[in-house]
């Protein structure tokens, strides 16, 4: 099959051309370097996964960073925790895993020609991936507000204490404390929990919280953006009705980039907002 | 391999392998059900240590439903799985040996705070 003589490269060009044969003539989107659909699309594939996995390698530095960070200073990621709301971290985890769902639904769709419905399915992983973005537009917003940014630009003009996620698991302010009662104050000094009194002051260091936070959900902001201006491009090839069951590739590919970015999110959602 | 290309074309040369839709939706709602779960769990107060265990345990079963049914590896070639997992291989080194020397640097930095506190206290 790879017989690379130059007698037999001259005699598959002069005698077949490879677009004029019978595989190439009924697949326009068969490209002339390829012999069988199957080994264009077995190439992709091992292509798109090479690539993976040169993105996995990419975010390892960032985890690397937030490992060693982490356990040279795990107070500073526990204060810092408290400052990102949960909640909203869960929804963008379910709106993403909807999103894989959406996506791995689309390649099926392309598999059997269901042009109307992959259209639909690509729209939808459109959707929650702006959603996606809304909500960490918002988040973001809320920090840059409140001073809760890296290095030199950290000046929080909140107080980990007055965070709602710092009563639930520290047990609630004692009464007068948040006003800046005297009483209040002194009992909350009393009050020892979790290794540190109720009023926990920013440990040195605690910018490093923000700079691996934004690090980390900015490239892989910056992923999802990506992958949805890889979706447009599939939506415009679903809209011309390329697709059908020797030639969904393209689909195939933009799906599996799609379910490493929620990959990648799965880990990112415990190690910044489900820290104890 | 020949011999398979020739069988595979008698039949159709069929590439596509439609996922079923019970089957999407399924790992789904396993993966929403563990995402819940991983919440929940983070509110037990088990523990900075404990509880980081079960996030990681939870977040990487989660990763293998996406990986194996979403992104087919299940019934990819082994060597698209191998090459992948390769890849963890070598991220986890990477982490460890850079975990080996972290406090390499503490004496100095902490002399180094030491310093700056006994200037700012004069």
């Amino acid at each position: 099959m790879s017989d690379t003589t130059v007698e037999a490269v001259q005699g598959a060009h002069g005698g077949g051309h490879g677009h004029h044969d019978a595989a190439h003539a009924g697949n326009p989107f068969l490209a002339h370097h390829f012999d069988t659909p199957r080994q264009q699309f077995e190439a992709g594939k091992f292509g798109i996964w090479l690539f993976l996995i040169t993105e996995i390698l990419f975010f390892s530095g960032l985890f690397c960073a937030y490992t060693v960070y982490r356990s040279l200073d795990p107070d500073v990621f526990e204060w810092g925790h408290y400052f990102l709301d949960t909640k909203w971290g869960a929804v963008n985890t379910g709106v993403l895993l909807f999103s894989s769902l959406t996506a791995a639904w689309a390649v099926r769709n392309a598999q059997l020609r269901q042009h109307g419905h992959l259209v639909l399915n690509i729209v939808l992983t459109l959707a929650c991936a702006s959603t996606f973005m809304g909500i960490k537009y918002m988040e973001y917003s809320h920090k840059f507000h409140a001073g809760l940014l890296p290095g030199r630009h950290f000046q929080p003009t909140e107080e980990v204490w007055e965070m709602p996620s710092y009563a639930r698991k520290n047990g609630p302010a004692p009464e007068g404390f948040l006003e800046g009662k005297a009483e209040g104050i002194e009992k909350a000094e009393k009050l020892i929990t979790r290794g540190h009194p109720y009023k926990f002051e920013a440990p040195p260091h605690a910018a490093r919280f923000f700079a691996i936070y934004f690090c980390m959900t900015g490239l892989h902001g910056i992923h999802v953006l990506a992958g949805m201006i890889v979706w447009i491009w599939m939506l415009v090839k679903a809209l011309k009705k390329q697709f059908g069951p020797t030639y969904f590739g393209p689909v195939d590919f933009a799906a599996l980039y799609w379910h490493l970015v929620d990959l990648i999110w799965i880990y990112l959602f415990p190690l910044l907002y489900l820290i104890d | 391999m020949a011999h398979d290309e020739k069988t595979h074309e008698a039949h159709g040369d069929e590439i596509a392998h439609a996922l079923p839709v019970p089957l999407l939706v399924g790992v789904w709602v396993a993966l929403m059900v563990f995402t819940g779960l991983t919440v929940w769990a983070a509110q037990q107060g088990l523990g900075s240590q404990a509880s980081f265990t079960v996030a990681m345990i939870i977040a990487t079963i989660k990763a293998g439903l996406v990986m194996s049914i979403f992104m087919h590896l299940w019934w990819d070639k082994r060597l698209n799985l191998l090459v992948f997992l390769g890849s963890f291989l070598f991220v986890m080194l990477f982490i460890g040996m850079a975990l080996t020397d972290k406090s390499e640097y503490k004496p100095d930095l902490d002399r180094k705070a030491a310093d700056e506190a006994a200037q700012s206290a004069q």
